[in-house]
């Protein structure tokens, strides 16, 4: 059986999927944000094989400009993190309610 | 033959490691796992013949991105709690309700009988040169965007993590 | 289907050749820093263990071997057991890139003697070296030990500070030869040995701040403070003994020749010998052993600058090398990509 684009996609929707139980389930901070990593990676590898599918450039583009985006929310994210450890001493997530009244 | 079984082979370290990522105890293990599933998604894009871009993943992605986090993890010893607390019974089932019709939703949709391989490709497909042309031309502005991007971003997160302003 | 597999069997082939010169080569590192050492420190350096010492590797290795491996007993075993593995892989892989001669031909069939021979090849040598921050920092995390933390930490750091310098110093060669695979960028070197790329192609500021990048990279002297003895008792390898350690060293080694094998090939011509073809045996088996012979003298070249500068040079302070690497190195290296860009720009450069 040769492999083509629906493997590809299936297995990306597997990652996916993984990534969202991840949020769901996790409650740690950096655990969240590794998991929201897996689902950008999984979009990444839908882009790239519907770029190979139609024999374009444009899907890897968008992967390029997806991966730097991850970068930087990446650096964003942690800094926030770290901040509110400074604060807290813990990363939970549900802790992260200073703004309530 | 041989890409079936290297997809195959890619297919299960991939989703074993993503597996691990989400259940993982020790947090710089998931850590660890999810770079590793970084590199496997690269070697994904190798197979589908973009070339440029399975580079650049593990450059920036499993080799900046990842550090970062393990940096993150190490020098704060960060112990990440473990599954999440749902107040009421029903909740607690959701994230897992949630998760498979995701799954369920996902597959009917990406599933099309029709095509079953993938096209010819032209010499260029993956290749440097092509994207160049692309990124320098019809997404010149959203190139210059996104460096404005990484420069905000960089701002920002020197001054969050700042102790004192 | 003999397409295939003749492919295989000389990727094999290449595989192995390789492989067993890069850890001959380790072997070999070792006693030439050893007895180069101490020449430059005026002593004698190994001479025991058969003729000048040259069996000296033969004993560490056996030394190693036969050493009791201790693990600290809260140390994240299977992370503690995986880090010299991640430190070795990158190490090994990044050299698969590089064409140590020229493309020869072979039972009808013109075979590049690279292993790899792929159009991103930079960027895969590039990739590995991003890679092999992992093993630092895992060895330094899994050991359970506030040394190796802050040592593996702090390596990590400098690792990732003077990558960016390296990349952009490669941008530099990259822009002139306007190719990133490797045998190409080699084969447009060609000729009198002004058309490498450090005189005739503008790139020896380049050269110079990619040299001093992987020095920092590879974790050597100056930028040796990850693994200093006298402050962080021994780094990130504090707590490995005998063949894990004996890994770790290694794959600083293979660092080091994949560097200076990375250095000969983008700056001085790879395996050209610079020298017009007019002046060079016609194409056969002398012109390509003349070619491979160039190529293992070039990068022992720079292996012996490796040594010598380590010998020589005081180490940098953290504070000082993360100072230079991105308050120094880094603008200049900015500065070094848009001088070569006007200059091609305006026709400055011809490629």
């Amino acid at each position: 059986m040769t492999v083509g684009p629906q493997h590809f996609l299936i297995l990306s929707a597997v990652l996916f999927t993984l990534g969202v139980a991840g949020v769901l389930w996790r409650r740690g901070a950096i655990r969240l944000l590794m998991s929201i990593e897996l689902m950008l990676n999984a979009g990444n590898l839908a882009f790239i094989t519907f770029a190979r599918q139609f024999d374009q450039a444009e899907g890897q583009v968008y992967v390029f400009f997806i991966i730097t985006l991850a970068a930087a929310e990446a650096a964003v994210g942690l800094a926030i993190v770290i901040a509110f450890f400074r604060l807290r001493d813990s990363s939970d997530v549900d802790e992260l309610n200073l703004l309530k009244w | 033959m041989a890409y079936t079984v290297a997809f195959w082979i890619l297919a299960t370290l991939c989703i074993g490691s993503a597996v691990v990522v989400v259940l993982g105890r020790n947090a710089v293990v998931c850590g660890l796992a999810l770079a590793f599933n970084l590199v496997t998604v690269a070697g994904f894009f190798l197979l589908l013949n973009a070339r440029f871009m399975a580079f650049v993943q593990v450059m920036v992605y499993a080799g900046g991105i990842m550090v970062l986090i393990l940096f993150v993890l190490m020098l704060f010893n960060i112990q990440d709690e473990e599954k999440a607390r749902m107040p009421r019974f029903f909740q607690r089932y959701l994230g897992f309700l949630v998760t498979a019709g995701l799954m369920v939703l996902l597959f009917a949709a990406l599933r099309n009988p029709e095509v079953a391989s993938f096209p010819d490709r032209s010499s260029e497909f993956g290749t440097v040169a092509a994207l160049g042309t692309e990124l320098f031309t019809k997404f010149f502005y959203p190139f210059e965007a996104i460096s404005v991007l990484l420069l905000v971003a960089m701002v920002g997160a020197v001054l969050l993590a700042k102790k004192r302003l | 289907m003999t397409d295939l597999l003749i492919n295989l069997l000389s990727t094999a082939i290449l595989l192995v050749v390789v492989v067993s010169a890069l850890m001959g080569g380790v072997a070999i590192m070792t006693w030439i820093e050893r007895r180069l050492s101490a020449m430059i420190q005026y002593r004698l350096g190994p001479n025991r263990v058969g003729p000048m010492g040259l069996f000296q590797p033969i004993a560490d290795g056996i030394k190693f071997i036969w050493k009791e491996d201790v693990t600290p007993r809260d140390a994240h075993g299977p992370i503690h057991s995986l880090a010299p593995a991640l430190a070795m892989i990158p190490a090994l892989v990044a050299f698969s890139v590089i064409p140590f001669g020229p493309e020869i031909e072979l039972f009808g069939r013109t075979i590049p003697l690279v292993l790899v021979n792929i159009d991103a090849g930079v960027l895969l040598a590039l990739a590995a070296a991003s890679l092999g921050v992992y093993g630092i920092v895992c060895a330094g995390w899994a050991s359970r030990n506030k040394y190796s933390l802050m040592g593996g930490l702090r390596a990590a750091a400098q690792m990732i500070s003077y990558e960016l310098a390296l990349v952009l110093a490669l941008i530099g060669v990259i822009l002139v030869s306007g190719t990133l695979r490797p045998v190409e960028i080699v084969q447009q070197q060609a000729g009198w040995f002004t058309n490498w790329n450090i005189f005739g192609g503008w790139q020896l500021l380049g050269f110079v701040i990619f040299l001093i990048a992987s020095y920092a990279e590879t974790n050597r002297l100056p930028f040796d403070m990850p693994e200093a003895e006298s402050e962080l008792v021994g780094g990130y390898h504090t707590e490995y003994s005998s063949m894990k350690f004996s890994l770790f060293f290694m794959a600083e080694y293979v660092n080091m020749i994949t560097s200076a094998a990375l250095v000969v090939t983008l700056f001085l011509g790879g395996y050209q010998v610079g020298l017009p073809a007019s002046m060079l045996p016609e194409a056969g088996w002398a012109l390509w052993i003349l070619q491979i012979l160039a190529f293992v003298i070039k990068v022992g070249f720079f292996l012996f600058l490796f040594v010598w500068v380590r010998w020589t040079l005081p180490r940098f302070r953290y504070d000082q090398l993360m100072n230079l690497g991105w308050k120094r190195l880094f603008p200049l290296a900015l500065a070094n990509v848009m001088a070569i860009a006007l200059l091609l720009a305006f026709d400055v450069i011809k490629r």
